[in-house]
């Protein structure tokens, strides 16, 4: 590790930390309905796509609230399930690509529905731009606002006074969505694109330039609109690459600026909406005891990783190589170790996805931290929205296990948390080791599971667990060495994926109900307060405790062996 | 209320596809192409009204007389259709082969170069297009160049000097060199070797 690898790291974190007041607070003006600086440039927007969509923007109760998001997100797959099918029939593929392989296809369109964009597929031999722009940059604007709104529903039932008259409202989907479209995801979107593209980032419709390099050999360099999908990839924590290197390839992360510029854009939304929370709880505090939780368990990750990577490669040294130079295998020389280390942690956190160095190649214990990240529920800043709501969900664990420490009932923000709001809580913690460990247990004893291994030994282990682990917690990241192409793989990540989003999102709304419909109390002397350093430990305890004791069994027969054998020299 | 809910999705998911999915990015497109068309197009280098690469793109070199970069997974090595890592992790046995192999080629191809070979030159990048190297890897490289090229050390070493880019503001990313850049300069101030024809029939053959 060197000093300015952590300056550039602690550069980063300040920038966040700036940025989350002004943009919390106008998030949560934005989804609020209330004034605010884009509503007279972009007001006519909003009125247009409701006009056209034909929405009642009337309050809507929990189910009628979960019943809008579901529709359209089956929708929206289906859709961009019948467009990879069909994209050799339509215009903008100057690469005469073929129709996408029907459960490649679906395991796409499950994948950037749920925000996970999880790829089975390398970008630029398999998508037309059609199907790029209009299939899954579409999808990475609205899946992102999706969970946006979704986080808003639970934060509204947290901190409304319960009306009394009439079912509980959560607020309004369609409103949700298109707010958070076009004030916040599209205008920072379009200016971010102009940035990344001034940089290298290529945004054309031109086929492949072939090219004869200085030896005389032929290149093809692979083209296409990437700025655009780059800037909405990364602000909705999406993470799905243009091309098969993702933030790797030079033309989508050309530079250590737009790298940085990258890591801003994923923490930026999900960092700010703990600050939104506070706002709409009228106590910033809550918000930053949010904040704080967080930020301890990033930078509990990035030690661990930046620590792992900094050292050199094992087999390079072994072969007697200069020291010095840190883990190399599968990072890219202009972001270094540092620059690498510090995007891993950041994309895994944040439920992104992207990546600029091959995690597959990182050191057993690099690749532990980034496994755990995930693990522990997204939940360390997390993806747009999906961060806050599993936040909030680890608060009630958490606030419900304090009040049984001392007997009382417990309450968060002034209500009383009961018996069906810990029951919802538990089913949203339960899917995730459910759709990570059965699968990935079976992929591990059955042929068609280890046929697809690139790594043998612990690491193998470690490719499968890392891509049902990737799809659970929609990150979309990978070990990328498995060939997750496969029959198998396609269709068990394409439901692990749905788990993980919509078993998770169901709950969420369903206590986002039954919360709005509770009186607040004003806090008594026995109240737990819920924005002080005690409880941030408090809540710190849980979520470790609920990850730890779920995946530590199986990370010791993955990384961890792996990491001694390392050590021993050992090889597969 | 399905129903109702089911009608909204169906026109919503339309608008939001024509508004985000096809609007945007041409937007973006007309503005790019307006703004910053170079870049926008893929940053291409031209020698002589003859594009021979990408500024951003690594090409492989394997000539004495030009600097190497980084082994690559990317298809044959170099593919830009085919971008991409090894993905193989430090317990395998297929990647110490390759490191083996690297390190040997590289001592015999390199016989008096300073110390031992920089962990970079037999590390493969995450895309397989690294354009660059450290400014270490390219400074073990100039006694090879030099003597193939047939000019003093000295002479290649200033250029390598001159090709470094330094960490951005000073403390973000890497110092670095660009191999095509470097080599492209190398060309500029001692002559492309006229065996680069035949090289290229090489390759042709290949």
């Amino acid at each position: 590790m060197t000093v300015l690898g952590w300056i550039q790291a602690l550069v980063f974190f300040a920038v966040i930390m700036a940025l989350t007041p002004p943009l919390g607070g106008f998030l949560q003006r934005v989804m609020e309905g209330e004034r605010h600086v884009l509503l007279r440039p972009l007001g006519f927007l909003e009125r247009l796509v409701l006009r056209l969509a034909g929405v009642d923007p009337a309050e809507q109760s929990w189910p009628r609230y979960a019943t809008a998001l579901l529709g359209f997100s089956g929708l929206s797959l289906l859709v961009t399930f019948v467009m990879q099918r069909v994209q050799h029939l339509l215009p903008l593929n100057p690469q005469s690509l073929g129709a996408v392989e029907a459960l490649s296809a679906f395991d796409t369109a499950v994948s950037f529905t749920t925000n996970t964009n999880w790829q089975g597929y390398a970008g630029e031999t398999t998508m037309s731009y059609l199907t790029q722009m209009a299939g899954l940059a579409w999808q990475n604007f609205v899946s992102a606002a999706a969970g946006l709104a979704v986080a808003m529903a639970l934060a509204r039932g947290l901190t409304r006074p319960a009306s009394g008259a009439g079912p509980a409202t959560i607020g309004n989907f369609w409103l949700d969505l298109t707010r958070a479209t076009v004030y916040v995801l599209l205008p920072i979107s379009l200016v971010v694109a102009l940035a990344f593209a001034s940089r290298g980032v290529i945004q054309n419709f031109s086929p492949s330039l072939q090219l004869t390099t200085l030896e005389g050999e032929t290149q093809v360099l692979a083209m296409g609109p990437a700025a655009s999908q780059e800037a909405i990839k990364q602000l909705g924590t999406n993470g799905g690459g243009f091309f098969n290197a993702n933030a790797a390839h030079p033309f989508e992360n050309p530079d250590p600026l737009t790298n940085l510029l990258s890591m801003l854009l994923i923490f930026a939304i999900p960092a700010a909406l703990t600050f939104t929370f506070g706002r709409m709880a009228k106590s910033p505090r809550q918000g930053w005891a949010l904040f704080a939780a967080m930020s301890v368990l990033f930078f509990a990750g990035l030690t661990v990783a930046y620590g792992a990577e900094a050292h050199d490669h094992p087999l390079a040294r072994v072969a007697g190589a200069a020291p010095g130079a840190g883990h190399l295998e599968g990072k890219e020389t202009r972001f270094g170790v540092a620059g690498s280390a510090l995007y891993a942690v950041v994309t895994t956190d944040a439920s992104c996805g992207a990546v600029n160095a091959m995690h597959d190649s990182f050191s057993p214990l690099g690749g532990l931290a980034l496994l755990a990240n995930i693990q522990l529920g997204e939940v360390i800043f997390g993806g747009v929205g999906a961060g806050l709501y599993g936040m909030l969900v680890m608060v009630v664990l958490a606030v419900f296990i304090a009040g049984l420490m001392v007997g009382r009932t417990p309450e968060y923000l002034g209500k009383k948390i009961e018996a069906r709001d810990v029951k919802l809580a538990m089913l949203y913690t339960l899917v995730v080791p459910l759709a990570i460990l059965v699968p990935a247990a079976w992929s591990a004893v059955a042929p068609h599971g280890l046929a697809s291994l690139n790594n043998a030994g612990p690491h193998g282990l470690g490719e499968i667990l890392y891509a049902y682990t990737s799809a659970a917690g929609n990150n979309g990241s990978a070990f990328a060495g498995l060939d997750a192409n496969t029959p198998w793989y396609n269709l068990t990540l394409a439901l692990a994926m749905l788990a993980g989003r919509f078993l998770m999102i169901v709950p969420v709304l369903a206590l986002a109900g039954s919360f709005a419909a509770k009186k607040a109390a004003p806090p008594g002397p026995g109240t737990l307060p819920t924005d002080g350093a005690l409880f941030v430990v408090l809540l710190l305890g849980v979520i470790v405790i609920v990850g730890a004791l779920t995946f530590f069994p199986v990370l010791s027969l993955g990384p961890i062996v792996e990491h001694f054998l390392v050590g021993a020299g050992q090889v597969f | 209320m399905i129903a109702s809910e089911l009608k909204v999705a169906a026109r919503m998911t339309v608008v939001t596809l024509a508004l985000t999915g096809l609007a945007y990015p041409l937007a973006v497109t007309a503005l790019c192409q307006a703004l910053f068309p170079w870049r926008a197009a893929g940053s291409v280098i031209d020698v002589a009204g003859r594009v021979v690469g990408s500024e951003l793109i690594g090409q492989r070199f394997t000539r004495p007389e030009y600097f190497h970069g980084r082994p690559s997974a990317a298809g044959a090595g170099y593919d830009a259709t085919a971008s991409g890592g090894s993905n193989l992790g430090p317990t395998s046995a297929k990647l110490r082969e390759r490191i083996a192999a690297d390190q040997a080629r590289l001592v015999a191809a390199n016989p008096q170069a300073p110390g031992p070979v920089p962990a970079e030159l037999l590390l493969a990048s995450a895309s397989g297009l690294d354009p660059h190297v450290r400014p270490e890897a390219a400074a073990w490289q100039v006694p090879r160049v030099a003597a193939a090229r047939g000019v003093p050390s000295t002479v290649v070493q200033a250029l390598v000097v001159r090709a470094v880019e330094p960490r951005t503001f000073g403390f973000l990313g890497e110092p670095r060199v660009n191999v095509l850049k470097l080599n492209l300069a190398l060309d500029a101030a001692l002559g492309a070797r006229s065996r680069a024809t035949a090289g290229s029939r090489l390759s042709a053959e290949r």
